[in-house]
């Protein structure tokens, strides 16, 4: 019996499938026909925000996407960056928000497969993940299960997969009550020599599906990623994809087995869109034609259409093209690991996307025009005026500091994730040097004995939110700086752009502020963008998200011997503040947790005086004159020390003499381009005298020792406690 | 010393497993495929961890099925070692080889972190390495680590002395019943465990506790 295809295209249709008039209307000037519902959605699938760019496209041009090290830049499935020794890092952040709303556990849980399978696309074994979660405020009825769900999924998929996950954000605010951010990254090690593409080469050759079966499930997620949230959100459950991390460790083994015979040509991950956007970008790369016969597509649902067939996002499949020669002897492989193995098509040469099923030519598109030519939009967009001045001498002094700290210390968004990274594996394959907890994720590369790479992502939305500029360029400093901590070189980032409906021109401001902001700040520090993704539309009942590009940078350490950690500090050793004091609290967590607002623009980021500074950082970590580093953040000088005497469970004893300024802002300022470093006590004047010598701003701070953490009369708390504090918030509130 | 390590669908840990047993041994070990129904000569057979199968229907549970295990189970009789690390642990509960079960952790969560193991039996073909008494650590990483044995098999595997690993005091991260990490058949020459000592062997790794299974499976230390 015949599946039908033909369903009449209608107005309301069209605006189903998330399609303007205006676009409807580039369709039937670009096909000089109407098209048929199968090619509706194939439309709507390659144009819409998630797959297109077509808002963000513009202004992402503007990024510094090249360097030395930069072997593959934004376009393809990940980034490629050198880390010699014929070695490459390969990886890229994405998120998966919208379906991890509806269906936190699947959603998170096949946003970690997505990001997996675009790393290992490329020929990479991945090596580390992290994620970057953002829930509403802790007392929305709805967070609890979120972060349950997501948390379990985000670890049921990558333990089972066989990925350490290294690093990663958890914070919580009301601006995400409807709108949760789930920023999925995967980074994986290459031989630069060995770096599969999409790009189809030459005619007739056979486009051949592996992986898992199509299903129905995830039919338009795309075009649902694309669109706000309403009431009706839970009639949406059926768009969000079913993950199944063991069929994709299986696929992993295969195709990097397959990759190593010599056999592939060109491959891409069925992601966003499936069957689709991959065949449609694999031949428009490489100016060719697909032809797909959906006959022949393995399913695990009867009476599939060709509708759903091309629209499905089922996991874990890949479409490749292939050496004929080499068929056999592939299929052998995807044989051995239970896969599924079928020709689906082949490339022609006349530029044409076709699709046949039961007989029938269900599409016939010109492929080139399907991506390349896109609708792109130069949306208006309003710049964010700013927030007048806020000095810290208008700002309110705590009456007590000890209660202070502890506030800032057991708070929901600085309180320890423990309860959430114990549930990832995180140290799985062995070579974690540095796990969750300190400024950065460190691995180890195998088979190299002393290489090592730095992992951190980062974002503070409410800079972002107060200046999109600064709070850009803050989220790349703090990135860059995280890994500076540790002694690693920063290499390269991917950017996650998380933002609300592009169509207010105030939102839009946000989006472009923000990138401008991310481009300044990556060129001062030679900190390339070589991969990302953007999600819009993150808004419920016209309620936007803060304005969210997370950052997800990689550093290089060429030997991990001599890497700082954050817990290091030992007894005697001096603390040392790098970089001026303390002396910004607008948007700072002082003025949100401690007094209850949120106000004045975010810190400025000096990029000059951020490269000088971690540089300065680095050098000494290399010398081995490091024993602690921690970067300054949110809560300023005195949550980085706290968090310092925790992770090392010593005590300090700290003294602010000649200090200028009100000691609040000192001591929870969150100015940038800081951090504490911990010397032995007999590297202390040499520090110093370094310092001087290059013109680095810096403090001697105190002296580690005993179990209290001491400042001067003002701050005397046992860090015992600090420690019960920070680690009882998130149990408490999961319970 | 030879060893061999057994790859299935869905083990992630094997290669953990082979790097620690290179390592410690001085050379690689064999790998064999969960089709393959001889093994080769060896002296200590692992199965490593992971999520065989998914994890699908029950932890080890198809793959306590598979042809590769009655070729374990044939080498186990004419007394080889075998060793069962966390989903091997479970595969060969599953296969019989071990007493007990394993079931989700009280915390219905999944669980990674470091943990501390009291040796309980110093005098296995493992542990030989160790003194009875001693406490070391140990990553686990696991979601269904939960041991349960009914009260007549626990009686006789603690007069057995089949008891090997017990959780130290206030670190049982999964539920397991009187705290076991891991356990010996009664003839000595099969033993699975929970934790992971093939992630704590090297400076790397932040310690070298868990070198002392596989020193003294591979009779790398004086008898």
């Amino acid at each position: 019996m015949n599946i039908p295809n033909s369903i009449a295209i209608t107005p309301e249709l069209v605006a189903a499938h998330g399609l303007s008039p205006d676009e409807y209307q580039r369709i039937l000037d670009l096909i000089g026909r109407e098209p048929s519902f199968t090619e509706l959605g194939i439309f709507s699938a390659m144009w819409n925000e998630h797959c297109s760019y077509k808002s963000s496209k513009r202004w992402l041009r503007t990024l510094p996407t090249k360097g030395p090290r930069v072997i593959q830049g934004p376009g393809e499935n990940a980034g490629v960056v050198d880390i010699d020794d014929g070695d490459c890092v390969v990886f890229k952040m994405e998120s998966h928000n919208h379906p991890s709303y509806i269906e936190p556990y699947q959603g998170a849980a096949t946003g970690v497969g997505g990001i997996l399978r675009d790393v290992f696309t490329m020929g990479a074994r991945p090596i580390a993940a992290m994620n970057a979660l953002r829930f509403g405020s802790p007392d929305h009825p709805k967070t609890k299960h979120l972060v349950s769900g997501v948390v379990a999924g985000v670890g049921g998929y990558g333990n089972s997969f066989g990925v350490p996950t290294v690093g990663g954000e958890v914070e919580f605010d009301e601006r995400y009550n409807g709108n949760i951010l789930v920023n999925a990254f995967a980074a994986g090690l290459a031989k630069s020599d060995a770096i599969f593409l999409s790009e189809a080469k030459g005619v007739g050759l056979p486009v051949v599906y592996l992986g898992a079966k199509t299903g129905r499930d995830g039919v338009g997620g795309a075009t649902m990623a694309s669109a706000e949230f309403d009431d009706s959100i839970e009639e949406k459950r059926p768009t969000v994809q079913v993950g199944d991390p063991f069929t994709e460790k299986c696929l992993l083994e295969a195709c990097l087995e397959l990759m190593q015979t010599g056999a592939v040509i060109a491959i891409q991950d069925m992601g966003a869109a499936g069957l689709t956007c991959s065949a449609v970008e694999m031949g428009a790369k490489g100016d060719l034609g697909i032809e797909l016969n959906l006959d022949h597509v393995p399913v695990r649902e009867e009476r599939m259409t060709a509708y759903e067939m091309m629209l499905s996002e089922s996991q874990e499949r890949m479409l490749m093209v292939l050496r004929p020669e080499k068929e056999d002897e592939a299929k052998a492989i995807f044989v051995k690991w239970g896969l599924d193995f079928a020709i689906v098509g082949k490339t022609t040469d006349d530029l044409r996307f076709r699709v046949l099923h039961q007989g029938d030519e269900v599409a016939n598109l010109p492929i080139k025009e399907l991506g390349d030519e896109a609708p792109e939009y130069d949306r208006p967009w309003l710049a964010s005026n700013g927030r007048p001045a806020l000095p810290a001498s208008d700002i309110a002094e705590p009456d007590n500091y000890n209660e202070a700290l502890l506030k800032l210390v057991g708070s929901p968004n600085q309180a320890s994730r423990r309860w959430v990274w114990e549930q990832y594996d995180t140290i799985i394959q062995g070579n974690s040097l540095q796990r969750p907890g300190g400024d950065a994720g460190v691995v180890r590369v195998d088979g190299h004995p002393s290489k090592a790479l730095a992992f951190s992502s980062d974002v503070t939305p409410r800079y972002v939110e107060a200046d999109p500029f600064e709070g850009g360029k803050q989220a790349v400093a703090e990135c860059w700086r995280n890994i500076t901590a540790t002694g690693a070189e920063p290499l390269a980032a991917t950017d996650n752009l998380n933002f609300g409906n592009p169509e207010k021109p105030e939102i839009m401001g946000q989006l472009v502020g923000a990138i401008q902001g991310i481009g300044e700040a990556c060129k001062a520090l030679d900190f390339p963008i070589v991969s990302g993704n953007v999600s819009l539309y993150n808004e419920t009942n016209g309620v936007a998200i803060l304005p969210t590009p997370t950052i997800a940078g990689v550093g290089l350490l060429p030997d991990w011997s001599k890497m700082a950690r954050i817990g290091g500090m030992n007894e005697g050793d001096e603390l040392i503040l790098i970089g001026f004091d303390g002396s910004h609290l607008g948007s700072s967590i002082f003025l949100r947790d401690v007094l209850g607002q949120t106000d004045g623009p975010p810190p400025a980021v000096d990029l000059e005086a951020e490269r000088r500074h971690g540089d300065f950082v680095r050098g000494l970590i290399r010398n081995d004159q490091v024993t602690a580093c921690h970067d300054i953040s949110s809560g300023g000088l005195m949550l980085a020390v706290a968090e310092m005497a925790m992770a090392a469970t010593k005590g300090a004893s700290l003294t602010l003499a000649e200090q200028r300024g009100p000691v609040h802002a000192l001591l929870f300022g969150e100015d940038q381009a800081r951090y504490v470093i911990s010397v032995p006590a007999d590297l202390a004047n040499f520090v110093g005298a370094s310092a001087e010598g290059a013109g680095i701003p810096f403090r001697r701070l105190g002296t580690v020792g005993g179990d209290r953490l001491l400042v001067d009369e003002i701050i005397d708390i046992a860090v015992v406690d600090l420690v019960n504090v920070n680690e009882s918030w998130f149990p408490a509130f999961m319970a | 010393m030879n060893s061999a390590v057994v790859q299935l669908p869905g083990l992630n840990r094997d290669r953990d497993m082979v790097d620690a047993l290179t390592k410690i041994s001085g050379h690689a070990p064999v790998t064999v495929w969960q089709t393959e129904t001889e093994i080769p000569d060896v002296d200590l057979i692992v199965i490593p961890g992971g999520f065989s199968y998914g994890d699908y229907l029950r932890c080890g549970a198809i793959a306590a099925r598979m042809p590769v295990m009655d070729a374990i189970r044939h080498k186990a009789e004419q007394g080889v070692k075998v060793l069962g690390v966390c989903n091997g642990f479970q595969i060969l509960v599953e296969a019989g080889l071990l007493p007990g079960a394993l079931m989700r952790n009280t915390s219905l969560r999944f669980v990674c972190k470091e943990v501390l193991l009291e040796v309980v039996n110093a005098d296995t073909a493992f542990t030989r390495s160790y003194i009875a008494g001693e406490v070391i650590r140990s990553p686990v990483a696991h979601h269904d680590g939960n041991y349960f044995v009914d009260d007549e098999t626990l009686k006789s595997m603690e007069d057995n002395r089949q008891i090997v690993f017990r959780y130290a005091a206030g670190t049982n991260p999964n539920g397991s019943l009187s705290d076991i990490a891991g356990v010996i058949n009664a003839k000595g020459n099969v033993l699975g465990m929970m934790p992971h000592p093939e992630n704590l062997i090297e400076a790397a790794h932040g310690g070298t506790d868990g070198r002392g299974i596989f020193a003294s499976a591979l009779d790398l230390v004086a008898a």
